[in-house]
């Protein structure tokens, strides 16, 4: 099991990161669309006035 | 529903991955467990050529048609593209540690590797500094489609010159059949997971237009 650590730190690094970049890019367009939604109802309600 | 099924291709393969890279494959003779980085670190590499192939592609087409729709997968192609080779160099420095008893070496296909790494933050930062959404674009388009012509040249760099790095044996038969079940599991997880989080991001650049042009007509509305 000579250099374990190397494969285990490369196993995490890789795991981590693109599960962090997943959950960024999850978390990034949840936010948006609220936005756009919320816009759009404010547009809307302008054009009603 | 197209990316759901994506998504849950990926995240299967990529459990199967776990299992046939940590417990299935037989440890290599001569470099021993450390060699089990190569299942990812191939895929790694072969995702961000495809990535960077997407980016010129859709930069070619951007500027013929104009069409926002390719800039969107363009850029977002460029984005994954740039955190695959990111992983890739650092997981080839991992290995290289213990293989060759340093973390780096001024060597062509390092070399050329970090220098792909080097355009394609550089398409960001030029895309950072200039103003308007279609200037962007095209600035963009031509930085992804002269950055492509670094790919061949890392891909080609093992026969090119004489150099440090393994040459690629998957085509030669270099590979025993559960190493190279292994290798395809892991080049099939990861081809699914860069088309899902393609599909995410350049829909959500769609979305960012969308947003700033909402954000627009309110202003004009409001002035």
């Amino acid at each position: 099991m000579e250099n374990a650590g190397y494969l285990l730190a490369a196993f995490i690094l890789i795991w981590a990161a693109l599960l962090a970049y997943t959950f960024i890019i999850a978390r990034k367009q949840a936010k948006m669309r609220r936005d756009i939604e919320l816009l759009r109802e404010q547009l809307e309600e302008a054009s009603q006035k | 529903m197209k990316r759901k099924i994506l998504f849950a291709l990926s995240s299967v393969l990529i459990l199967l991955s776990f299992y046939m890279v940590l417990v299935f494959v037989p440890t290599e003779i001569d470099m021993g467990i450390v060699q089990r980085i190569f299942y990812y670190h191939v895929p790694l590499a072969w995702i961000a050529f495809l990535a960077f192939f997407v980016v010129f592609t859709g930069s070619i087409i951007y500027l013929a048609k104009r069409s926002t729709k390719w800039d969107n997968i363009a850029s977002a192609s460029a984005e994954i593209g740039l955190v695959f080779i990111s992983l890739m160099l650092i997981t080839g420095s991992i290995w290289a540690k213990p293989a060759w008893g340093v973390w780096w070496i001024w060597e062509p296909r390092l070399t050329t590797s970090l220098v792909l790494w080097f355009i394609y933050v550089a398409y960001f930062i030029v895309r950072g500094y200039v103003s308007g959404e279609e200037r962007k674009a095209r600035f963009g388009a031509v930085v992804g489609i002269i950055g492509f012509l670094n790919v061949p040249l890392v891909f080609l760099s093992v026969t090119l010159w004489r150099t440090q790095h393994p040459p690629l044996t998957i085509f030669s038969g270099g590979l025993e059949p559960p190493m190279l079940a292994t290798l395809l599991v892991c080049l099939v997880a990861f081809n699914f997971l860069y088309f899902y989080l393609l599909s995410e991001r350049s829909m959500m650049k769609n979305d960012e237009r969308m947003l700033s042009q909402i954000k627009e007509t309110m202003a004009r509305r409001n002035a």
